[in-house]
């Protein structure tokens, strides 16, 4: 049984990130593991890459530090700061862009009061850029959280930025 | 103790005569559907039948390429005959229900389209549609027809039966010429030979070699490799088996880019049901042939696409290619021979062993055999997915099937092949679908995505995107792409700044000359191919924008975003 010191050593958020990072590290799908399929499954999990998870990325795999950094700096999809509670993507690939992906994306721009990526002043959702988020028929095209939205106009785009909105952070 | 096709055969007709004594009602639940709010519809439709408490089959399908028209539900009768609805809203969703289940209505006002059993009065059947009308499906037959998440329905089909014909009585040498006769081509770009990349393969030394699909497809415009796994996952499946028979692989890996999470659902659920079903594993179907698949997913990142950066992926590392020689059919993933197949290509196999590689080689034209899977997209009136025989035009394809331009506005240009593929002006539609015709046109058929673009767009404007898109994705590795995109995407925002200098074409073809010559792969060597194309089609564009300091299409007012190059 471990000791009281060692169990509140466990629950500081740095240990419980850890033991978190140990847990997703050690049940990926495999049989294939490798650096980058534990980095995509710490993302998938935690939402970010912390300088933590690197370190325990590299030991699991026996690879560097180097290398991982390597690895999870070269794919866009990686970040290393927490997400904010909601993310929008939205597509500036050619087929969204020849039927108005940029009023679309200027649209989002000003709904979060942002220039660029990134988060909102406030942190409660977090602006990505993508190239294509695969259903190109509907272009233009841009997501909120896990779904898809089609077709998308600036006017549906204030809608779906409204409702996070009113929402808030949960 | 591994199972008999025909064991297996018996169950799916099992399955399949307890179905068509129900009523059932398709959902079509892919990334298209899902986009225009199918989830939505499908949970309508489920919670309607659950609280009326309808004896009936609610099943998710994938892609029948009607884009144009998702969400698509469609209902069928005990009598086999299915009545299709286009643009289904989530509130339409329960009247449509309890008119086909409860009231046993024919067909409600605003149907698109009936298959099977008798016509209906105002509602044509689905091979009339303006958009079916002269395809040709073969890759795409079940597509949005089968449940994906169903192996027996794929059996139900005849699903497998290639497999079974294969292990039961072909050497794996009669596989092989079998696709070599079809003259089957790589429909990931390249357009390769498939027969002779297998012989590659096949002639190197195992045991352990490798059969690797590729679905990274990050080209914008290209969405039928995901459709494909999303619509028949199966059918792909039991295409990489028979190359893994056909050139003694040991092992194949779906690779699929992260986030694009049905694909990679339906594709995971096949490999698991396959195992369950002794189709993957040791001695598949009874034979002495063994086999493994793994899906295994990638970051994001468009040169991992590519074949040697595909397998550094694999391996988990930096996605960017490798020196060739040595090739991957000598040395590939972990330094085994290796064989990359686009997943089309792949899914071409099964009908091609079982109706055998003259009857394919009957379809398309002189040197492009079978069908093209074609992706419309942007500007046109019909977005969507088509299959046709290979030799039919770009304008049969846009035009006939996509309907021509939304709005009544022109057609200015195609952009196909992906962002490398470049421009196509618009008197270039009488061009056929294949792939020497479309090189020799200064286009790429490439993976089959076309995006069209009206004359609201301006040319420059497209190009500039393209070049971006080209800067954004170059892996790094090679300098005369990495700084090579980066120049000529200075020098096009000049251009659409209106703050051109002398010479700047001349230096864009310098940088996009060094680029084709000093890069490792596709992406360096065919970066400079969307300004080249560009500039041969809409010179005068160009011209405007560089002498006059104007943009014809009024597009270009120097406020336009580039998303800067994120690589954080």
């Amino acid at each position: 049984m471990p000791s009281p010191t060692r169990q509140a050593a466990l629950t500081t958020p740095s240990e419980a990130l850890r033991a978190t990072i140990r847990r997703v590290l050690a049940s990926q799908r495999g049989p294939t593991v490798t650096v980058l399929s534990s980095l995509l499954a710490v993302q998938d999990t935690l939402g970010y890459i912390s300088p933590q998870a690197v370190a325990e990325v590299a030991e699991f795999t026996h690879a560097s530090v180097n290398d991982v950094w390597g690895v999870a700096s070269f794919y866009t999809n990686f970040r290393f700061a927490p997400p904010a509670q909601h993310t929008v993507e939205v597509c500036w690939g050619p087929s969204c862009h020849v039927v108005g992906a940029l009023s679309l994306l200027k649209a989002v721009l000003e709904g979060l009061g942002r220039t660029g990526e990134g988060e909102t002043s406030d942190g409660a959702i977090t602006l990505k850029y993508n190239t294509c988020l695969g259903a190109c028929a509907q272009a233009p095209v841009m997501k909120v959280d896990q779904q898809l939205v089609g077709r998308a106009t600036p006017a549906l785009a204030s809608q779906w930025l409204r409702g996070l909105r009113r929402e808030g952070p949960g | 103790m591994t199972a008999s096709y025909a064991v297996l055969q018996e169950r799916a007709q099992g399955r399949q005569w307890a179905l068509a004594e129900k009523r059932r009602v398709r959902v079509g639940t892919a990334l298209c559907g899902m986009a225009a709010g199918a989830g939505a519809v499908l949970d309508a439709v489920r919670r309607e039948v659950g609280s009326l408490g309808l004896e009936a089959t609610v099943s998710e399908v994938g892609c029948l390429g009607l884009c144009y028209a998702e969400p698509l539900v469609d209902f069928q009768s005990p009598g086999g005959q299915r009545v299709f609805y286009g643009n289904v809203a989530k509130e339409q969703a329960p009247r449509l229900v309890r008119a086909h289940l409860v009231e046993g209505q024919p067909a409600m006002e605003g149907a698109l389209a009936t298959l099977g059993g008798e016509a209906l009065p105002g509602v044509p059947a689905l091979g009339q549609l303006p958009m079916m009308k002269g395809q040709l499906r073969i890759a795409l037959g079940n597509a949005g027809h089968i449940d994906p998440g169903s192996l027996e329905e794929y059996v139900a089909v005849g699903g497998y039966g290639a497999l079974d014909k294969a292990l039961s009585g072909m050497a794996p040498q009669q596989v092989l010429e079998e696709v070599a006769r079809s003259g089957l081509r790589g429909r990931g770009g390249a357009a390769f030979p498939t027969g002779v990349k297998w012989r590659f393969l096949a002639s190197s030394p195992g045991p352990v070699k490798y059969i690797l699909a590729n679905c990274e497809e990050g080209d914008p415009g290209a969405f039928n490799d995901k459709a494909v796994l999303e619509s028949d996952p199966h059918a792909l499946l039991e295409g990489i088996v028979l190359a893994g028979y056909a050139t003694g692989a040991s092992k194949g890996f779906v690779f699929v880019r992260h986030g694009h999470e049905g694909p990679i659902h339906r594709m995971r659920e096949a490999v698991q049901q396959a195992y369950a079903a002794g189709l993957l594993g040791a001695n598949i179907l009874g034979a002495a042939f063994s086999f493994d698949c793994e899906v295994v997913l990638v970051g994001e990142s468009y040169v991992s696409g590519e074949e040697t950066a595909l397998m550094e992926a694999i391996e988990g590392k930096r996605a960017t290619p490798r020196y060739r020689p040595p090739f991957p059919a000598a040395v590939g993933l972990w330094g085994k021979p290796s064989n990359i197949n686009n997943i089309k290509t792949l899914t071409y196999v099964p009908p091609i062993v079982a109706r055998g590689g003259s009857w394919f080689a009957s379809i398309g034209t002189e040197r492009s055999k079978g069908t093209a899977i074609l992706c419309l997209s942007g500007a046109v009136q019909r977005p969507g997915m088509v299959e046709v025989p290979m030799g039919r035009t770009l304008r049969e394809a846009v035009e006939g099937l996509g309907g021509g331009v939304a709005g009544g506005r022109k057609l200015k240009l195609l952009q196909t092949g992906g962002p490398l593929g470049g421009l196509l002006s618009a008197d270039k539609l009488d061009i056929p679908l294949d792939f020497d015709a479309m090189a020799r046109a200064g286009a790429i058929l490439g993976s089959g995505g076309i995006i069209v673009a009206d004359d609201t767009a301006c040319a420059v404007d497209l190009t500039r995107l393209l070049v971006a898109f080209c800067q954004f994705e170059s892996c790094g590795k090679c300098f005369p792409c990495r700084l090579g995109t980066t120049h000529l995407l200075e020098i096009m925002e000049r251009i659409c700044r209106f703050q051109a200098r002398p010479g700047d074409l001349e230096l864009m073809h310098t940088v996009g000359t060094q680029m084709a010559a000093g890069s490792l792969c596709g992406h360096g060597q065919l970066g400079f191919n969307p300004v080249q194309s560009a500039l041969k089609s809409f010179g005068a564009e160009f011209t405007a924008h560089i002498e006059r300091r104007t943009c014809p299409a009024g597009v270009c007012d120097g406020k336009y975003l580039t998303p800067e190059r994120s690589r954080r």
